[in-house]
């Protein structure tokens, strides 16, 4: 294997293979996320509810899925769940686990967002009679959501790397295939195809969070 | 109109409002003067249901939203903020939202109407107002003068029969204070009434009907302006 042709041929001769590695990746990242963002919201309001049993039971979740590794949270929900009786396929089960703590984190970026819109938008919408429902939905939520988009777009691109923790489950993504590559073919150039990949991800999703930033620009 | 009778509101163990009693007639415009922390906001914010007082009557238009410290129900409560229009001193305008959406929300959400026929009518406020061209442009990108503007004409498209105006003149230039006490007056006129509290006494002077002081907690004088005498 010499020089560019030699990886260009490699390249195309791993690429099905990669094809296959990113489909997997794609729809870990892209499921997560639909799950995750409503639950981190919902788990936001949790948080931020008067009720304090919602207070507690919404902060004792934050802190274990934040406080402890997420490759074990995968481990425990595939392998532990069936020891109470609840036994879920490899993909189920590593997206219940993204889904989780995803949701975590992304409660506490919403949290810190709803906290920071001024008291003044909830007596603005009050005295105008709105309801509790549309002052969050029509007020309170939009403006904060232009506060989070840059957390979020952080915690987005996390995301996409954080995938590749699925290989515990034996899910063939993409860092699997480009490790089973470098060791079948004794070289590192799957893994910096793969590398190239993922900063591919990344650079293009970098685009579609600034892309949603500019669409908020029209006010400020 | 609006009727006060020994609101008593306490923070804590600091007592605001000390029994303050207050009248206000309709399309009458009634300017509250007093000292920082003499309770002025306090009462406005108490007559919005901004704050919850202690003990008391508030009654506006014969509808009692507290009456001798206890408050009215949910629904009535909902009706009764219906009538009580608020001007903040912040604006507390909704940012994301152009100038006509900022004025339709309420008539939409609140009283169910269609959209086109809430335009129409957030139309001819603005008309009223000075501010058509103004029309699609956010909040961020108006003067302080014409964001007080968009901030009345939010609480005129309720329709209310009372509106507050938490000082009006602070976030204004001296020369856009004539400007607010017209528009002030020309509502009043419509028989609209209005409470307005500030610690500018030229702008109460030119603009109330009525002026009275508070401090400490109390209603402690009245003065009686005759419109016209140039008082």
């Amino acid at each position: 294997m010499n020089g560019i042709i030699g990886f260009l041929e490699y390249f195309k001769m791993l690429m099905p293979q990669v094809m296959d590695g990113l489909l997997v990746t794609l729809q870990i990242f892209g499921l997560t996320l639909i799950l995750s963002i409503p639950l981190g919201v919902i788990i936001a309001l949790g948080r931020l509810s008067k009720l304090k049993v919602l207070n507690v039971i919404t902060g004792a979740y934050i802190l274990i899925m934040r406080g402890t590794p997420l490759l074990l949270q995968i481990v425990f929900i595939f392998f532990g769940l069936p020891l109470i009786g609840v036994t879920l396929d490899r993909l189920p089960a590593a997206l219940f686990a993204f889904t989780l703590n995803y949701g975590a984190y992304f409660a506490e970026i919403f949290r810190a967002g709803i906290r920071s819109i001024d008291i003044g938008q909830y007596e603005g919408a009050g005295v105008l009679g709105l309801s509790p429902r549309d002052t969050f939905f029509r007020i309170i939520f939009p403006q904060a959501l232009k506060r989070v988009l840059p957390p979020v777009g952080n915690e987005v691109v996390t995301l996409i790397k954080d995938t590749a923790l699925v290989y515990i489950l034996g899910l063939d993504e993409l860092l699997k295939i480009g490790k089973i590559a470098t060791n079948r073919d004794a070289t590192l150039l799957p893994l910096v195809i793969i590398a190239i990949v993922y900063l591919a991800l990344t650079y293009v999703l970098s685009e579609i969070m600034t892309r949603f930033e500019k669409k908020y620009d029209y006010y400020k | 109109m609006l009727r006060i009778q020994g609101l008593k509101k306490s923070f804590g163990n600091v007592e605001v409002l000390k029994g303050v009693d207050l009248e206000l007639q309709k399309g009458e415009i009634l300017v509250i003067v007093g000292p920082s922390g003499g309770g002025k906001t306090t009462l406005l914010r108490s007559i919005n249901y901004l704050e919850k007082c202690d003990a008391g009557t508030i009654a506006i238009d014969g509808k009692y939203l507290i009456r001798d410290g206890v408050y009215a129900s949910k629904g009535e409560l909902k009706e009764i903020r219906r009538t009580i229009g608020m001007v903040f001193q912040g604006f507390n305008l909704f940012p994301h939202m152009s100038v006509i959406d900022n004025i339709i929300e309420a008539p939409i959400r609140v009283f169910g109407k269609n959209r086109d026929e809430a335009l129409v009518e957030a139309r001819e406020i603005l008309r009223f107002l000075g501010l058509t061209d103004k029309e699609n442009s956010y909040p961020f990108e108006l003067s302080g003068g014409q964001k007080q503007r968009v901030a009345i004409g939010r609480a005129l498209a309720l329709e209310p029969k009372l509106m507050c105006f938490d000082e009006p003149t602070s976030a204004l230039d001296p020369a856009l204070t004539d400007e607010v006490a017209k528009v002030i007056k020309s509502l009043s006129v419509k028989g609209m009434s209005m409470l307005i509290i500030t610690h500018d006494m030229e702008f109460a002077k030119k603009v109330a009907d009525r002026i009275v002081s508070i401090d400490k907690g109390v209603i402690i004088d009245e003065h009686m302006y005759e419109s016209g005498t140039g008082e």
